[in-house]
């Protein structure tokens, strides 16, 4: 029992250290790629390559005041950064890094880390509706549409690959793709589906990540030219600092997504140096790709935002959902 | 029908082409100045303020005949100078240049007819007092020369 709850205890100090440094040095990691992309150096003053500007940055939040508006909605106002961040840590819990690392594997895992995920966009709306500002009011109903839109591709997509796997568990899913790299689900030949829209789906799941995450170019949530900061209008202090936290934890745990549905997790190509490195490397590269789309885009409209969902995204992960079905089937 | 499929992969072509901009950007130099760490020199027509030019012997070429005093439109230049015993030209004692109302015009250095003016290439010009800004260009001179 004792070595159970060490255990839990244990697992969750890890993961939201983890969480909290990945948070962190993505922050670092952006604006270096943003400034790069922009020919900047960019944070470069405290500390060598600027790597002492995150834990600066987060003294200075912590040392602010917490300002709630008059009018307020106190409790949903304090609840949603908290609301912004829990998901992201929870969901940490049941990500496998490895055969070994995985604080506590359940065998509907994703389920689990979906249903968390669509906490998060709670957050944004609690935030949007408490602050007692238009702008945040109008950000909140676009987080609405955006998350019903982009959820359901998203979901059609993982049920494709749990499928193809017959499992809802992230190990076996993993395990499924690890006999060689044309086994991943990314991969339409050798995979167990045989569908050649595999590599679409990934695109179509990628694309619901940065969605989901509230990225650019899908950031219309706090889209600065017309909403001033969007739901965080109001926020100050830590509450702005857990929000921006929140977004960055997000980022990776759907990264470690995408690597886990359709990168073979851990699994490495031609087995070469197999180890946890493989499933970091592929995770840091899909967040990579993150920052240098955000760098790429400007931020579409909310028309485009919603075309794109309802007109393309949901057809063609449809379509690959009855193929996929039917080719399971067949073979 | 086929201008939807051809939509999808136009639009995603582009994507792609964006991303390979910005990719090849990445690994660019930066262009940017780190400022109060590094300058630029600054190109040879910048107009600052106005400056004294000195003669081979480290003295002002300036003959004080004033019509650089007369040629501003602001009034912002006062000179004096005086003749010594037995020289033929004038000696300049005095140059103040009170910068608060100049306009850069550039009058005083196209109405110069012994090449005693220029433009100088200072630009970190910020203070909160106006006083700072009354330069004494003789005094600036013998400072240059020192």
């Amino acid at each position: 029992m004792s070595l159970t709850l060490l255990n839990v205890i244990f697992a969750v100090v890890v993961a939201i250290a983890f969480a909290a440094a990945n948070a962190a040095y993505l922050v670092w990691a952006e604006r270096r790629g943003a400034a790069r992309i922009q020919r900047r150096p960019g944070p470069n003053i405290n500390g060598p390559f600027g790597l002492l500007q995150p834990p600066l940055d987060g003294i200075k939040l912590m040392a602010k005041q917490l300002i709630i508006p008059g009018g307020a909605d106190k409790v949903l106002f304090i609840g949603a950064p908290v609301l912004a961040m829990y998901p992201a840590i929870m969901s940490f819990v049941t990500i496998p890094f490895s055969d070994s690392i995985v604080a506590h594997n359940i065998n509907v895992g994703i389920l689990m880390i979906f249903a968390f995920a669509s906490t998060g966009s709670m957050s944004l709306i609690f935030a949007g509706w408490s602050s007692r500002n238009k702008y945040s009011m109008m950000s909140a109903v676009r987080a609405v549409s955006q998350s019903v839109a982009y959820e359901i591709p998203m979901l059609i997509t993982t049920i494709t690959v749990v499928m193809i796997a017959g499992s809802m568990d992230l190990m076996e899913i993993v395990h499924q793709q690890s006999s060689s790299i044309l086994h991943w689900n990314i991969f339409p030949l050798l995979g167990k589906s045989h569908n050649i829209l595999m590599p679409a789906s990934f695109l179509i799941f990628f694309i619901c990540t940065l969605a989901e995450t509230n990225r650019a170019p899908f950031d219309l949530g706090e889209a600065e030219s017309e909403l001033v900061a969007g739901f965080h209008t109001e926020y100050g202090s830590m509450g702005f600092g857990l929000f921006f936290m929140g977004e960055y934890a997000n980022i990776v745990i759907g990264s470690c997504m995408t690597t886990i549905l359709f990168l073979g997790g851990w699994s490495c190509p031609f087995g070469l140096f197999p180890g946890v490195w493989w499933f970091l490397l592929k995770l840091y590269l899909l967040i990579a790709t993150f920052i240098w789309i955000r760098w790429t885009f400007p931020r579409t409209t909310i028309y485009g935002l919603l075309n794109l969902s309802w007109k393309i995204l949901i057809p063609l992960s449809l379509v690959n959902l009855l193929l996929t079905a039917g080719l399971i089937k067949v073979f | 029908m086929v201008t939807y499929f051809k939509d999808i992969y136009s639009g995603l072509v582009s994507l792609f082409i964006g991303m390979e901009v910005t990719f090849k950007e990445f690994f660019k130099p930066t262009v940017t100045v780190q400022y109060p760490y590094e300058t630029l020199t600054m190109t040879e027509k910048y107009r600052g303020h106005v400056e004294l030019i000195e003669s081979d012997e480290g003295k002002p070429n300036c003959v004080v005949c004033g019509l650089c005093q007369r040629a501003c439109p602001s009034a912002c230049i006062t000179l004096a100078g005086v003749k010594p015993e037995g020289e033929k030209k004038k000696v300049l004692t005095k140059y103040i240049l009170d910068f608060t109302r100049c306009s850069l015009c550039g009058s005083c250095v196209e109405s110069c007819n012994f090449n005693a003016l220029e433009f100088s290439k200072e630009y970190n010009l910020a203070s909160t007092r106006r006083e700072d800004f009354i330069f004494d260009l003789l005094q600036r001179l013998e400072a240059r020369n020192k």
